[in-house]
């Protein structure tokens, strides 16, 4: 019978699956951060038990360190104690631990070492208590966020309880236009099918605009299925991904590499296959996307004006809305372009890769950001950083005026200190516009790294095709 | 972990669509490193204002809300981050139910594993019971997990959707880890593959 890629790895992974029950899920890759893991090493020592398999986790500080001078003691007490438990329990345990002390040259946000080093390769199963697992998925893999009891389950026993999720195919054809990014499209996918669309099932994204994009782009793609309600996304892997893989610290060598080849060249999905839904996105009439709202969902082109609650029939989404542009400060009808902004952020692990910071910088390079703005330029990884040093890259960023910052989520999640102040605007590259989500008060548009750093030279929301360096 | 089987509580109705877990629980109190006493947070930037005072338009502030333990929320409950400090926050204020007519994915999993119910509803019985709670702020619901039956004031009894397994483990307590750490020959064949 013919299966979709989804369906060839769910299959290949299940331990077991009694009737009525959840298949139980064998995982090749769990990866660890300070924040969602503490209660559930907690839960192991309380039943008197190790990591199962150790040798499949990997850890990284991520989400609440800082992206200051990293020989600078941290200052905020309860981060730093997380910190140290999680150096802890890695160390208890016999896990790798890319952190401050241990490992400190490949730490960064885990959806961005994960593929670095080679850890993240088609076929797998991956999971980790953070919902932008789902960037896996660009190599073919199926990964996604779990919650901290489920951590303790897959630490105990290197497999989770899952019930099977229905499929979509996401078709997404066309050639895009200059000046618009494989984040447009996610967040013009977002858009269309709304922050729910995507519950209960996995995306797949096929199409020849998938076909012709970069790993670093399809990772952008399929970070954000989670805020299309997805809880992960998959894009079959081809040739691209082969060469991205190969090569790396943990990839496969000499024979193992083979074997594996040929097994990940069987998992894209089988003519006739069948999904249970089919989306569709036409990247030939794309523009860029802006946020103007409180979810990811409320996205418009860069041109367009605020949408007017007025003119919405159902009451709950009118309501919804003027709840949001009442957050946001902003006005039915109005545009975005010109409007005031106080932050730029371009990082996160939707967008603060090598592409994503060379593209930044080919805008800014010989500009000056605007005085009013606060840009901040927050790499992925250590390794990313000091490649884009290699390339000067920080030199640029400095030069106008930006801030060149140690690797972290840094003020996508802003539990670090890096956040807004009650009130701003920010455009950023990040994946969440939730209210408070930079910073309790704080405003976000989400867009581009091209609209972000168009946006920093401006110090308005601008269009990055007007401004082309 | 804890279980569920019945409960009759008056509602507390939060009328907003797509209730993301920045909402819940800001990231800021997720520097924690156990699970209790996220209760005060709940809801923190919508219940709170900047110098701590309550604010008293939202609803979790009025009076007669205190100690309810069934939410009445709106469709795509528990949206965006994995944070199980979500239904910590919303257990430990001392909510045993949420009703929705749906909920995100990792929400879901998360407070089934925490004795928290997630009843889903249709569209009709969600807006009857938002404007129950409209016209009577004392409306009352009963739940009973057995025979997945959410009781509304008119009498009607609405069957709502659980899997088996979930039911069986929220009934009765049932440890999910034991259970697979139950599974170690299974577990050691697929390995050895």
């Amino acid at each position: 019978m013919a299966k979709t890629l989804f369906e060839k790895l769910w299959d290949a992974h299940v331990v077991a699956q009694e009737p009525d029950s959840p298949a139980v899920l064998y995982i090749d890759l769990h990866l660890v951060h300070e924040v969602t893991s503490p209660q559930a090493f907690e839960g192991l020592r309380k039943r008197g038990i190790k990591v199962r398999r150790p040798d499949k986790t990997f850890g990284t500080l991520d989400h609440g360190i800082p992206t200051h001078d990293r020989s600078l003691p941290i200052l905020d007490e309860m981060a730093a104690r997380q910190i140290a438990i999680m150096e802890q329990n890695c160390a208890d345990q016999g896990i790798q631990l890319y952190g401050l002390k241990t490992g400190a040259d490949k730490q960064g946000i885990v959806h961005v070492i994960g593929p670095e080093l080679g850890l993240t390769q088609p076929g797998m199963t991956i999971v980790c208590g953070d919902s932008h697992t789902a960037t896996h998925g660009a190599f073919g893999a199926l990964g996604f966020g779990i919650g901290t009891s489920e951590v303790e389950m897959v630490l105990s026993t290197q497999c989770l309880l899952q019930r099977k999720p229905e499929t979509c195919n996401v078709q997404v054809n066309g050639t895009l236009k200059k000046g618009v990014t494989a984040k447009d499209i996610i967040l013009g996918i977002i858009a269309k099918y709304g922050v729910g669309g995507g519950t209960g099932m996995v995306y797949e994204y096929t199409g020849d605009a998938i076909r012709a994009m970069t790993m670093e782009e399809r990772m952008t793609i399929c970070n954000m299925s989670i805020e299309g309600g997805s809880r992960a996304g998959m894009i079959a892997p081809d040739e691209t991904t082969y060469n991205f893989v190969a090569g790396r610290e943990f990839a496969p060598k000499g024979a193992a590499w083979d074997k594996k080849l040929a097994w990940w060249k069987t998992l894209p999905s089988d003519d006739g296959a069948t999904y249970d839904a089919t989306y569709s996105l036409d990247a030939d009439v794309l523009e860029p996307m802006i946020t103007y709202g409180t979810n990811p969902g409320m996205g418009m082109h860069i041109t367009d004006r605020v949408p007017d609650p007025a003119k919405i029939g159902d009451l709950s989404q009118r309501k919804a809305l003027e709840k949001a542009l009442a957050y946001m400060d902003l006005t039915p009808n109005q545009p975005l372009l010109g409007h005031k902004v106080d932050v730029v952020f371009i990082g996160s692990c939707t967008n603060s890769r090598m592409s994503d910071l060379r593209q930044a910088a080919e805008m800014l390079k010989g500009r000056k950001v605007s005085p009013n703005v606060r840009v901040m330029v927050v790499p992925g990884s250590a390794q990313i950083k000091k490649q884009a040093e290699r390339e000067g890259l920080d030199t640029i960023f400095k030069e106008a005026g930006a801030e060149w910052r140690e690797a972290g989520c840094s003020m996508c999640i802003a539990m670090n200190g890096d956040q807004l102040q009650q009130g701003q605007y920010a455009v950023s590259t990040s994946n969440r516009n939730f209210e408070g989500r930079q910073g309790k008060g704080g405003r976000t548009f989400l867009a581009s790294p091209l609209t972000a750093a168009a946006t920093a030279i401006a110090g308005v929301v601008a269009d990055a095709r007007s401004m082309v360096n | 972990m804890s279980n569920f089987t019945s409960l009759t509580s008056k509602i507390v109705p939060l009328n907003a669509e797509n209730v993301d877990t920045d909402q819940i629980i800001p990231a800021r109190f997720l520097k924690v490193t156990d699970k209790l006493g996220l209760g005060e947070q709940l809801f923190c930037d919508w219940r709170y204002n900047a110098d701590g005072s309550p604010k008293p338009e939202f609803i979790l502030n009025k009076p007669e809300m205190k100690g309810r333990q069934v939410l009445l929320a709106g469709d795509n409950f528990g949206c965006g981050s994995s944070r199980e400090h979500a239904p910590w926050a919303l257990a430990g204020y001392g909510f045993r139910a949420v009703i929705s007519t749906s909920f995100a994915d990792i929400f879901r999993n998360n407070s089934l594993k925490n004795g928290l119910l997630p009843i889903i509803v249709d569209k009709d019985t969600h807006a009857q019971l938002f404007s129950l709670a409209e016209e009577d702020p004392n409306t009352s619901v009963s739940v009973d997990l057995a025979t997945q039956t959410l009781s509304l004031p008119d009498g009607r009894a609405v069957r709502f959707p659980i899997d088996s397994f979930s039911k069986t483990c929220l009934l009765n307590g049932v440890d999910e880890i034991g259970y697979v750490l139950g599974m170690r020959e299974q577990i050691e064949a697929y390995e050895a593959r």
